[in-house]
């Protein structure tokens, strides 16, 4: 542990002038364009073996070997769609993160527009109708005092 | 009496929810149906455990009910359900293929010796391809295969005793009808 | 020794929540003065006997005590003391025991801070809380009971979870718990409400600082999470739409829709009906939260191997809870008065905007997370459904609620006029439109999100500003503003600063993965990293290779930052801990991959523009809810009703024997 230290002290002694002597670390990938459509597209994809975590995050033999493949095949020139489907094929749609959007997952797709225009229609609605129910019935002066006094104000 | 239904719209709706959690409760929110089951198996091509200057074909198994167990030898699970297999195997009933999936060969050799060698044939996939092509995502993984070569049942996981006798020898036996 | 006597506590804190709940309930239905008074002594009692089975869990905990089941499996010796009061409730037992604690903690202080409340509704709020309590002992007793032996003994413990094993986890729990529980008042008070049959403006005043104070722990709490996933998980996400966190998030949209229909019921008397529906869905929202999380039914690995009985009891217990609520608000909801009237444009509408889109957003979470559930129960496929889906569904519905926030405060109550609105805002907006458009060309490049996210922050913020010099300018200055004034603008801004931190992590976040030898450089972000290479060191409980990565700017050395991977002895799970520089407008993350060939790493290295702005909006919105609650009206009121209630004990004194509900027939439907 000591010794390690000082080796790099020694090192770090050694490279004080860094920019000049560094050599320019080398990226991982082969072809970073590339490897940022795969982690992309490992993003939209799930790890099955993992707890909800996507293809790009896991670390896990599975993940790496789906990555792999999705790499070979978008250098053979396949696109996003055709490396989904090979994917989709094999593990079902369950491998989505992104559910396809059919009879079935229409509710899931639609529902938050449907919720919002429900909600908007009742909330205008039940103003409109509140505009003819309420009437306006003044408090007379005691009933406002002991209202004041109850809430505090003033 | 409509005034009064507005209100209890939110009960209802809670209502469903808890309906559906409850049958939640009794699904298994990892095991995951292959889309696999009634297509062709995919055929493959690989080298034969036992002989590596042989190769292992899949269509060679055409025309016959059959069982298909993806196994490793770094697998645990695999080590409980090997035994049945085993057994299985003994019975004569049905063909047993293993796949040998992501493994050492030696170890995977080993691992025979020691518990038992139930498969008619040993496909050794060291590069997972051919598991990958099954949807395979965890060891082990047992599939029944019809005559015509089509994926009839997918099992998740080590099969128990019972799993073994009234899922898949019960089919092994229809289909061989 | 010790685990019975918490055990014991443990039996004796639920009849004590038995009494709790049945005496007070049934003494405000029959208005019996004696039993009413039962209510605060019985909460206390409650509190301090959870506190202390609390206190033997710790113990154990702290002693080693191997032969308690639920410690020899989330402890061991090896771990450090804070860790191992930590891991108190890195368990599901635990857990429980600290949402029990949580509990009787928020019933203690209402108990407390209640004085000047009349006691009938204090007797049927505090009767209320302990009926969730007895929900919760009686499933810690009869599911998980966190002080079940082992016997024999275990010689170690099989330790924390390593992921666990961080301060993040001392306090995010806790906070978390604060909040969730924390609705459970803002619950108990809208159904001692409908109990009474008196839903009015006197109940939201009085629920309202509870609301927000739990409101407040939920937000930190969510935020400490993300913050923990952030630094922790190692790749550097901070929001991963997983059911648990939505488990979270679901309450905070609810609370942050009620405290805002609160506000209006509390000054203009109306939506009284959906503030208390919203109380009740806030809360039902935390319980399905714990069901979801406790049950397993969404994240476990293996669901129906596990005993589903503590999902059923929790399910069940949501069911009569909820249900129960539901129902009573069905049956009183329509006799309840509407309260004021007012014009479809002004801050009513505006408000009522507001909640409708946090309502639907919580709708939309929801139909998410319980999905695949829906699916697969009505056996119709399986699906996952992930950040993808939640952030194309998500995030249109915050973009109009955003434009919200910098109106509504200058709408104003009653009846608003558009021609006035447009001619005072209009400038605000063109302010706000430049910057937004401008600023990104700063960082490089242009994406329209980005710039669409910041219209909304600096529409916000600006609009903030000109509120607040206005309301200088009418009033006597600083000092006229009031304190729940500054509270609402801090939390706006809160969201604004949020805002920005999202967009730009989402536009500008740069990352580079490279295979590092010793002495080999690289560039981020404007920094160049120099690797120096690894040493092997060993933790408390576990080995660690520790890199050494020299940070330079402008050819100056700033700085040097050590990522490290773990090894922990006990479960030898590999941990990634990345090395982060917190800045104000930037972070640098660095970690360590797996060593590659030659003794060279492959070294992952993120900058990461204005990450902690999404944090510290969140601090800011806490902080602004904090502001809120000490506002001075509720301390006035408590003054007031304290005189009162001197001036009726001398009457009652004089001969006029007690009519111990008087003081509950509060402002009748103040329509004001």
């Amino acid at each position: 542990m000591k010794r390690a230290l000082a080796c790099l002290m020694l090192l770090s002694a050694m490279v004080t002038s860094p920019l000049l002597t560094a050599k320019e670390a080398a990226l991982m990938a082969e072809d970073p364009v590339l490897e940022k459509r795969v982690m992309a597209l490992a993003h939209e994809l799930r790890c099955l073996v993992c707890q909800n975590q996507s293809l790009g995050d896991s670390h896990s033999d599975f993940a790496i070997d789906l990555r792999t493949e999705m790499r070979e095949q978008m250098k053979q020139g396949k696109n996003d769609d055709q490396v989904v489907d090979f994917m989709v094929e094999r593990y079902g749609d369950f491998i989505r993160f992104r559910p396809p959007v059919k009879s079935t997952t229409f509710l899931l797709w639609f529902g938050p527009f449907i919720l919002l225009v429900i909600g908007a229609a009742v909330l205008f609605i039940s103003l409109k109708k509140r505009k003819r129910s309420v009437k306006t019935t003044p408090l007379n002066d005691e009933e406002r005092k002991r209202a004041e006094a109850l809430l505090g104000d003033k | 009496m409509v005034r009064y239904l507005k209100y209890l719209t939110p009960l209802v709706v809670f209502l469903v929810v808890v309906w559906f959690l409850g049958r939640g409760l009794y699904l298994n929110p990892r095991e995951v149906p292959s889309p696999l089951v009634d297509k062709p198996a995919p055929v493959f091509s690989v080298a034969d455990l036992h002989r590596p200057e042989r190769q292992f074909s899949s269509e060679k198994m055409m025309g016959q009910v059959w069982i298909l167990n993806v196994w490793a030898s770094w697998c645990r699970a695999c080590r409980d359900e090997h035994p049945l297999f085993v057994e299985l195997g003994r019975k004569n009933i049905v063909p047993i293929v293993g796949l040998n999936y992501k493994d050492q060969r030696g170890d995977a050799l080993e691992w025979l010796r020691a518990l038992g060698d139930p498969y008619v044939a040993s496909a050794y996939d060291v590069d997972g391809r051919v598991g990958m092509d099954f949807g395979v995502y965890g060891v082990p993984e047992t599939y029944v295969i019809d005559k015509q070569g089509i994926i009839r049942y997918k099992h998740i996981g080590p099969v128990t005793a019972k799993s073994l006798e009234t899922k898949v020898v019960a089919l092994v036996k229809e289909l061989q009808q | 020794m010790i685990p019975e006597i918490g055990h014991y506590a443990l039996i004796l804190a639920l009849s004590m929540a038995i009494i709790q709940s049945v005496l007070p309930l049934i003494g405000a239905q029959q208005a019996k003065a004696s039993w009413i008074a039962v209510a605060r002594p019985a909460a206390q009692g409650q509190f301090a006997f959870v506190l202390v089975a609390f206190g033997c869990l710790t113990y154990a905990f702290i002693t080693n005590d191997f032969s308690v089941q639920y410690a020899a499996s989330h402890s061991n010796s090896q771990l450090p003391i804070e860790y191992r009061i930590a891991a108190v409730w890195g368990g599901h037992e635990g857990s429980l025991l600290l949402w029990a604690l949580m509990l009787a903690g928020w019933t203690f202080a209402v108990s407390i801070l209640s004085k000047n409340l009349p006691d009938e509704m204090v007797a049927r709020v505090i009767g209320v809380l302990g009926l969730v309590s007895v929900g919760f002992l009686l499933f810690l007793l009869l599911t998980s009971n966190p002080f079940d032996r082992l016997i024999p003994a275990a010689l170690d413990g099989r330790d924390l979870n390593p992921l666990l094993q961080d301060p993040g986890l001392i306090i995010h729990p806790p906070m978390l718990y604060m909040g969730y529980v924390g609705f459970s008042v803002a619950f108990a008070f809208a159904i001692a409400a409908l109990l009474s049959g008196r839903l009015d403006a006197a109940w939201a005043r009085w629920s309202r600082p509870w609301t927000t104070a739990a409101w407040c722990f939920l937000t930190i709490g969510i935020a400490l999470g993300s913050w923990w996933a952030y630094y922790e998980l190692g790749w550097g996400g901070w929001w991963f739409w997983d059911p648990v966190e939505n488990a979270s998030f679901m309450p905070w949209l609810i609370g942050t829709a009620l405290i805002h229909s609160l506000a209006v019921t509390e000054k203009r008397g109306s939506f009284k009906n959906w503030t208390v529906l919203l109380a009740i869905i806030a809360f039902s929202m935390s319980l399905l939260g714990t069901f979801l999380v406790r049950s397993g039914v969404l994240t476990s690995v293996h669901a129906f191997a596990t005993d589903p009985a503590r999902g059923v009891y929790i399910l069940g217990f949501l069911a009569v809870t909820i249900g129960g609520s539901l129902f009573l608000y069905a049956v009183r909801a329509p006799s309840v008065s509407k309260g004021g009237e007012f014009s479809m444009l002004s801050r009513e509408t505006l408000l009522l905007s507001n909640n409708v889109l946090l309502v639907v957003a919580c709708g939309t979470v929801l139909l998410g997370t319980l999905y695949p559930l829906l699916l697969d129960a009505l056996d119709m496929g399986k699906i996952s459904v992930g950040p993808p889906y939640f952030n194309s569904v998500f995030v249109p519905l915050m973009m109009p609620l955003l434009f919200l926030i910098g109106l509504a405060p200058f709408v104003r109550w009653k009846k608003a006029n558009l021609g006035e609105l447009a001619r005072l805002l209009r400038w605000a907006f063109c302010v706000a439109l430049v910057v937004a458009l401008l600023l990104p060309f700063t960082m490089g490049e242009w994406h329209w999100m980005v710039s669409l996210s910041l219209l909304m922050a600096m529409w916000i913020i600006v609009t903030a500003m000109l509120g607040f010099i206005r309301r200088v300018k009418r009033g006597n200055g600083l000092k006229g503003i009031s304190m729940s004034y500054y509270g609402m603008q801090i939390g706006h801004l809160g969201m604004a600063v949020f805002v920005i931190g999202v967009a730009m992590i989402g536009g500008y976040q740069t990352e580079k993965d490279v295979r590092m030898e010793i002495g080999d450089v690289t560039s981020v972000g404007g920094y160049t990293f120099r690797f120096d290479g690894v040493v092997d060191q060993a933790g408390p409980n576990y080995q660690a290779t520790r890199g050494y990565i020299q940070v330079m700017k402008d050819g100056e050395n700033v700085m040097l930052m050590h990522p490290e991977k773990r090894i922990y002895n006990v479960q030898t799970m590999p941990m990634t801990e990345a090395a982060i520089d917190s800045g104000f407008t930037r972070d640098l993350y660095v970690s360590l991959g797996e060593p590659v060939s030659g003794g060279a790493w492959s070294v992952r290295i993120y900058h990461k523009p204005f990450v902690n702005w999404i944090w510290g909006g969140c601090a800011l919105m806490a902080l602004g809810g904090l502001f809120a609650i000490c506002d001075r009206r509720y301390r006035i009121a408590s003054r007031q009703r304290k005189e009162a209630e001197k001036r009726k004990m001398a009457t009652a004194n004089k001969g006029s024997s007690g009519d111990a509900t008087g003081t509950a027939a509060v402002a009748r439907e103040a329509k004001v």
